[in-house]
Parts: C-alpha cells; sequence; structure tokens
C-alpha cells in the first residue's frame, strides 16, 4: 500500500529565452512530510515553486494533487488549492497591522465592511492552535524578523493551507529562531501539512528532513533521507563534484596592527545611533570575524570604514594613520579594499564593461590614465590578466559585466580588489548568494591573502563562514561589540546566545546622544 | 526570547497621538470662526461660504490624486483632467442645455483621461511624470484649439438650500446652501474614506500601493486595482472641471484651472493622502484664496494686491517645504510594477 501524495508534479518543463530552467523535473511530496529541496543558485528550485504557485506556466508537464491533476494558472488558483508559500522576502506590508496582512486577498466582510473583529478571532484560534504567537493589531514593520515569518505562516494558515513551501526562511534568522522555526514546522506536519523546505544549508537539511530531493543545472539530481547521506554527499550531489566543506587553513601568525577602531559610533538614516563606541583591531595576517544578524551595525561599520557614511565620534587608524572623514578615494589610496555587501548596488556598474569594472578604483592612476586621457589599452591588458588569474568566465574583458552570473560578478569585484597592494580588506558578505563552486574559491583566496600578510576584516552573517575562516570572533549586538573571542575557543550555541544579545544582561540605557 | 518593544497604547490615546496636531488646528479655527461671526456675521458667512466654493475643486483633485497614489500611481495630470473636463462639460453645455449631461460629459472625459493615463503607466510603463505631463500639454493645447469665443450657454447649476438645516446659524448657509456638486463633494470624501479605509476594495488598493508584489502572491489583480482607481479617480477630477465651467463660473476660458490641479496635489500630501485630510488641508487653500477676495475688494487694508494676490500659492510653498518632509507617501508611489 502506497501512502497518498499530496502533490506530485512530473515532467515539468520551463524554458526562459536561453536558458532551460526547468528540465523533465519530476518531484512528489507525502503527506505529512518536510520534503527538502536542495540546490545551488540557479538550479531551478524557485523556478519550480513558482510553477507550483502558480506565477510561472511550464511549457510542459503535469501536477497532481492528492492524485487529481490540476492546473494551478496564477497564485489565486495555488490558493484555493491549499498551496501556501512564504517568500524568501517576505511578502507583507509593512504599514499594514498583522491582521491586514493576513487577511488581504482573502477579507471576510459584513455588508461592504471589512469585518477585522471576526478576522482577529480566527488569528487568535490559529496562533493558539499551532502555537505561533502573533498580535493582530501590532503593525508588521515594527516586529522583528522572526515575529515576521511567524505572520507568514499564520497567513497561509488563515488560508487553509495543506501544502507550504519555505523559500529560504532561515537566511535571515539567528540560530535560537531557527530552533523555533523547525518546532513549528514539526508542529505543522503532525497537523497534517506538507512542508517543501527549499535551503542551501546543508546542517540545516540534515537535521529537518524526511527527504531531501538535490536539483542541478535545471535537473534532479537524486532524492535522499539525511539517513542514507552525509553534508559531504549532498555538497557533492549539488555541485557535482567533490567539494571542500572545511576550509583548509594554517596557523595565523598575526603581526603589526593594520587597523585600528577606536570608540567609534555612526549614526544611520533615521538618526539613531547604528554604531555605539565601538573598538577593535585587526593585525595584519589575521583574519577577525564579524558575526551578528543583519541590521546590527554591520553595514554602518561597513560604510564608516569606507568613507561613505559620516562619523558622530570616534576615529579610524589604518596602519597608524587616521583616515580623512568621507573621503572614500583617501582610504582606497592608503591601503583599503573592500569587496561591498550589495556588488549591484556598491560594487559593480552593472551596464560598463568587465574591462572598466576592474579598474573602478585605479582608472585615474597610471598606467590607466595619462593626465585627462584613459590609456584603453593598458585598461584592457589588465583585464585579461585578471580574469586569466581570477579564472572569470566571461565571453571576455569587454562584455557588460550584467550579463555574468553572480558569482563571476563577485570574481571581478574579488579580482580587482585582491590585485592591488592593500593592507587591510573589508569582505562585507563576501559570498552572498553565491553557488557553492564560487564560496569555495573565495574562502581560500581570502585565507591566502592573510597569509600574504593582509589584515582581514570579515562581515557576514553566515555563522559557518565566520567560524571556518575568522581567526578571532567579534560578535555584534544592537550596534555595539559585545564580545571579541578567538575562534578556537567559539561554538555555534555561544556565537547564537551572544548574536541574540543574549547571556549578559544588556542594561536598558538612556542615551545621551548629540542629536 | 524577543520581545517586541512597542507600547500598545489605548486605540483612543494612539488616535490622539497621531491626529493631536489636526484636533488642535481644528478646534482653533473653530473659535477664531465663531469669534468673527459674532463680530461680523455677514462678511464671515461670506468668507465661509467662498472658502468652501473655492475648496471644491481642490478637494475633488485631491481625491483623484490620492486616488491614484494609494494604489500607487502618481497623477500630475489633475490639472489636464481638470481642464479638458470642464471645456467638454462647457461645450455639452452649450449644444444641449441640459446640465446633467454636461455633467456627466465632463465626468467621462476626466475618466478617458485616468484610463489614458492608466494606459500609460500601468501597461505600457511610461514614467508617470512624463504620462501626466503628457496629459497636461494634451489638455492645454485641445482646450486652447477649438475654443471659440462668443458661446453662451442655458446657465449653471444653482445653489438649492436644504430646509431646515440652512436655517442653522453660521454653517446653515455655509453648508446646506449649495449647488449640486458642491454637495456632491462633501458626500465623496466621505464615501473615498470609507472605501478606502474599510473596505475590501480599499485595504487592496493601499496594498497594491504600499507592496504590489505581495498582494500580487495572495491573487490580487495589481494592474485592474490600479486601472479601477485611476481611472474613478479621473472621473472625480472630471467632477471638478464641470465644477468650474457648470456649476462655478459657467463660461469656459483658455487654461482657467489655473493651477488647482497642482495645488490639489499639494492639499492631497497635506493632507497625507487621506480623503479627510485632503478635505480641511484644502479648506485651508480655500480659505487663503476667500481671504484674498476678501481683503483686495474689502478695501480696508492697504497692500498692493498683487502681494495679496499671492497668498494661496505662498501657502503652498510653504506647506510643501514644511511638511513634505514628514508626511510619508505610498512606498510604492510611481512604480510601475513588473510581473516575474
Amino acid at each position: 500500500m502506497t501512502e497518498p501524495l499530496a502533490l506530485e508534479v512530473r515532467n515539468i518543463t520551463k524554458r526562459f529565452p536561453g536558458v532551460l530552467a526547468n528540465d523533465h523535473v519530476s518531484f512528489t511530496l507525502k503527506k505529512g512530510e518536510i520534503h527538502a529541496l536542495l540546490g545551488e543558485n540557479g538550479a531551478g528550485k524557485s523556478t519550480l515553486m513558482n510553477v507550483i504557485y502558480g506565477l510561472y506556466s511550464p511549457d510542459e508537464g503535469e501536477i497532481f494533487l492528492d492524485g487529481n491533476p490540476v492546473e494551478i494558472r496564477n497564485s489565486h488558483d495555488a490558493i484555493a488549492q491549499g498551496i501556501g508559500m512564504v517568500h524568501q522576502h517576505f511578502m507583507l506590508v509593512p504599514v499594514f497591522t498583522v491582521a491586514e496582512n493576513i487577511i488581504l486577498g482573502s477579507e471576510i466582510t459584513r455588508g461592504l465592511s471589512l469585518d477585522l473583529r471576526t478576522a482577529r478571532r480566527r488569528i487568535h484560534e490559529l496562533s493558539r492552535e499551532y502555537g505561533l504567537e502573533v498580535d493582530p493589531d501590532a503593525v508588521v514593520e515594527d516586529l522583528s524578523v522572526g515575529i515576521q515569518q511567524r505572520v507568514e505562516i499564520v497567513k497561509a494558515l488563515y488560508r487553509n493551507v495543506r501544502i507550504l513551501v519555505l523559500d529560504e526562511p532561515t537566511a535571515v534568522l539567528t540560530p535560537q529562531e531557527v530552533e523555533d522555526l523547525f518546532r513549528v514546522m514539526r508542529n505543522l506536519t503532525l497537523r497534517g501539512v506538507s512542508i517543501i523546505f527549499i535551503t542551501h544549508k546543508l546542517k540545516e537539511v540534515m537535521a529537518i528532513a524526511d527527504r531531501i530531493t538535490v536539483m542541478r543545472r535545471g535537473r534532479v539530481v537524486g532524492t535522499t533521507t539525511p539517513a542514507e547521506t552525509s553534508e559531504q554527499g549532498l555538497a557533492s550531489m549539488m555541485v557535482g563534484r567533490e567539494v571542500l566543506l572545511r576550509v583548509e587553513k594554517a596557523e595565523a601568525t598575526p603581526g603589526e596592527v593594520v587597523l585600528d577602531v577606536r570608540d567609534l559610533t555612526v549614526l544611520d538614516e533615521r538618526k539613531v545611533e547604528a554604531i555605539r563606541g565601538v573598538s577593535f583591531q585587526v593585525r595584519a595576517g589575521e583574519i577577525l570575524g564579524i558575526a551578528g544578524v543583519q541590521g546590527n551595525g554591520q553595514t554602518e561599520l561597513a560604510e564608516a570604514l569606507t568613507g561613505l557614511r559620516k562619523i558622530e565620534s570616534g576615529s579610524i587608524y589604518l596602519d597608524g594613520v587616521e583616515l580623512p572623514p568621507m573621503k572614500p578615494r583617501a582610504n582606497f589610496e592608503s591601503g583599503l579594499g573592500h569587496v561591498p555587501e550589495d556588488r549591484h548596488k556598491h560594487g559593480l556598474v552593472l551596464a560598463h564593461t568587465v574591462a572598466d569594472n576592474e579598474v573602478l578604483v585605479t582608472y585615474y592612476q597610471p598606467p590607466f590614465a595619462h593626465g585627462i586621457r584613459r590609456d584603453e589599452e593598458a585598461v584592457e591588458e589588465n583585464a585579461r590578466r585578471l580574469i586569466k588569474q581570477f579564472d572569470v568566465r566571461t565571453p571576455g574583458p569587454n562584455v557588460p559585466v550584467s550579463n555574468l552570473s553572480g558569482g563571476n560578478q563577485q570574481k571581478v569585484i574579488v579580482a580587482r580588489e585582491f590585485s592591488r597592494p592593500v593592507r587591510l580588506l573589508l569582505a562585507n558578505q563576501p559570498t552572498r548568494g553565491l553557488d557553492v563552486g564560487s564560496i569555495e574559491y573565495i574562502h581560500s583566496e581570502l585565507i591566502s591573502m592573510r597569509d600574504r600578510g593582509v589584515g582581514v576584516l570579515l562581515i557576514s552573517s553566515e555563522l559557518d563562514e565566520i567560524l571556518s575562516l575568522s581567526d578571532r570572533i567579534a560578535v555584534m549586538y544592537h550596534g555595539r561589540i559585545v564580545e571579541i573571542l578567538p575562534a578556537k575557543e567559539a561554538t555555534r550555541e555561544e556565537l547564537g546566545l551572544l548574536m541574540a544579545g543574549g547571556t549578559r544582561e544588556e542594561p536598558v540605557e538612556v542615551e545621551t546622544s548629540v542629536v | 526570547m524577543q520581545s517586541t518593544a512597542t507600547v500598545i497604547l489605548p486605540a483612543w490615546q494612539r488616535w490622539l497621538v497621531r491626529n493631536g496636531v489636526g484636533v488642535g488646528v481644528s478646534l482653533l479655527v473653530l473659535i477664531g470662526v465663531v469669534i468673527a461671526y459674532l463680530n461680523n456675521g455677514v462678511v464671515t458667512t461670506a468668507v465661509l461660504s467662498s472658502t468652501v466654493r473655492q475648496a471644491t475643486p481642490l478637494v475633488l483633485g485631491a481625491l483623484c490624486g490620492l486616488m491614484g497614489e494609494r494604489s500607487g500611481v502618481i497623477n500630475i495630470g489633475i490639472e489636464g483632467q481638470m481642464l479638458l473636463a470642464a471645456f467638454m462639460g462647457f461645450m455639452m453645455n452649450v449644444w444641449s442645455g441640459n446640465l446633467l449631461l454636461a455633467v456627466i460629459t465632463g465626468v467621462a472625459t476626466g475618466a478617458l483621461l485616468g484610463l489614458l493615463l492608466a494606459l500609460m503607466s500601468v501597461t505600457l510603463k511610461i514614467d508617470q511624470i512624463i504620462g501626466g505631463t503628457v496629459i497636461n500639454i494634451l489638455a492645454l493645447g485641445l482646450t486652447g484649439y477649438f475654443y471659440t469665443q462668443g458661446l453662451t450657454t442655458a446657465g449653471k447649476l444653482r445653489p438649492f438650500a436644504i430646509p431646515v438645516l440652512s436655517d442653522i446659524p453660521l454653517i446653515g448657509r455655509v453648508i446646506f446652501e449649495n449647488p449640486p456638486i458642491t454637495y456632491s463633494t462633501f458626500i465623496l470624501v466621505i464615501v473615498v474614506h470609507y472605501v478606502l479605509f474599510y473596505t475590501r476594495w480599499g485595504l487592496r488598493t493601499r496594498a497594491v500601493g504600499e507592496h504590489p508584489r505581495a498582494a500580487d502572491t495572495l491573487g490580487v489583480n495589481v494592474y485592474l486595482v490600479r486601472y479601477i482607481n485611476v481611472i474613478v479617480g479621473g472621473a472625480i477630477a472630471g467632477l471638478a472641471g464641470s465644477f468650474l465651467t457648470l456649476e462655478a463660473v459657467g463660461s469656459f476660458e483658455r487654461a482657467m484651472t489655473n493651477g488647482r490641479g497642482f495645488v490639489a496635489l499639494a492639499v492631497m500630501i497635506f493632507g497625507k493622502w487621506t480623503p479627510l485630510g485632503s478635505w480641511g488641508a484644502a479648506m485651508l487653500f480655500g480659505f487663503a484664496s476667500a481671504m484674498q477676495t476678501q481683503l483686495q475688494f474689502g478695501g480696508e487694508i492697504n497692500i498692493p494686491h498683487q502681494f495679496i494676490g499671492m497668498l494661496p500659492y505662498l501657502l503652498t510653498i510653504i506647506v510643501l517645504a514644511g511638511f513634505v518632509g514628514r508626511a510619508r507617501p505610498p512606498a510604492a508611489d510611481g512604480i510601475p510594477y513588473e510581473k516575474e
């Protein structure tokens, strides 16, 4: 007797101009299971989910729900069929209340008016039944990311979801919030909800999934279970070759201090202190990792260091010389290298060629310019050399950088910054959104920079990245560095607690800021 | 482990925090008006009546603007929608002599221009500022070209008093003795407020203006919501145009909207994209216009009329410079929506 299938897709094919995003993909979801869908960026996971959710119509293939063929033409159909999706970027209206967000599109009305009272009551019932506490009257933008995710799940439950798709749900959560989420997921499956869990984090898959389907380049590579495989095995399936999960590195040999940050205070856009009196040092030949959940001041710290943001008080010394405020070019000339957080916004001029992007920091200096005249030949020559050295996959140096894949775009930045004579390298989320192969490459380049005596400041919200690369780890929480500890002594659990502001009591401070 | 740090105040306190300034200002104005009325009843009533008249096209224009912007479409073509509607309404009045038919023509003209704007900004995804400018130039050009002087009409919409209510001192004549479009404006403000904040359609409209993709994933048709709102908004702007030629003046002049469509946008912003707020803001602007007329012809103060004439426009600049920074427009305002 075979178990009933909640969902089955057969031979789904979806073509985009020039790309075969899904190539005869078949996939089954049993009732009440957590099925992880694993794959690198561009493997076709999101395309498949968008087909199931009705956002794309497939070129070929069929979808079955409870054994019956169905046609899902839009998200409306999907919702009607009991399919719900929690998107990676939450689909919540920030200025609406929780209740308004939950009922949107499935409103209950009394006469012409919205019936918010009944809605609130249903939300309360759902909250109690599934252990997902939310306040229906809270405004969404005031809620933490973890709670917002809860709202998204309640939103799906409100629509009587039977199949719930969670797209990279853990990317923005602290380790403790991830634990919470997993508890909720198990609870949901006990009540008959089947879950598709999209991720690229191997640890989480091993921890929570009943079955795992791995996709690569638009195809299903195979389906397995945590018992039958290992992280290493999954990684190889994802990439199609053996990969190093652990970064090989020798003991660090820290030298003199290259970066000295003293009592730094920085304001954010809303004139609130984003960095509150932070002091730390980075030595030559070491990697200092800054761990923390996104939005705890990391962005502002990076901007202050690169001269993109005004410093309220405190100072920054590079090689013993104080950096002038708000002078990015001066900072770069005195030996700062920068891999920015958002490569599209700050790292590259997407419409420009690879060659031009490789000289974004040095275009005005010889050999790339003589007086007011640019030397196109030198620029192109430089690009050819870097493309070869850093293995950038591009048709040529004169191709717009927007035509490259995310991993290769990041390599363009890495090539530019790592080939200059830098003293301090600021790498902010250097592997965000990259595939395992590119991550492996960038990690080894970071280590080799360190071994060449460069001080590396690594900002990352990926705890695994911090743990495997750093020599020392600083944890940021609410604009402060709450602890700096040697990487060898750090554990995931301890860092997770520190990242959530835990263990040590945070005194409530009345700031007397000069605003 | 994480607690939400927001303190939840009782509903009335939250209401007061949000609307305190407006309530305070309204009270002060009310006291001022009562004192003025006791001093000189005739002039005060005249000024207030004039305020309501001046405010009517601004309120309607602001309603048009906010319906568009709440759904994510900036409409700077209100001026043009009003102007062409005023012209078409007037021409229909000349041709048929039927005022109801004329008003309907004006409203339909506004709606059609709304459809044009929606087509340009929602479907073709043209820059919305350019789309609005196209409408303004189109209206100015068409009305300038086709208008011939010396046309006469059978008449214009007349005020009628509502029995009993119009006998209330101070506000009776001001509110309950008006022509039909002015009455409709009072009703429309309340209707749009109710629709926007208490109905399914309003919730979807606001969602589409704030986060269209979220609305889309929940099965809301973003394009349809934008089309309907911009078209209905256009119809309301058309009513404002009809007001000018069929109720206020009774004739058409070139460029007679005289910037009202743009002042309406200022009114909408000052009113924080809400119908009631816009209504209050329009009253302020209407009052400035009324004072301007009163001061020019009252003859009590010796200020060159050019300066007095600046009053409403000066107010626009001050209000926009002082308050725009604090008001928050809908997040997706002016951004065309692309399905993935």
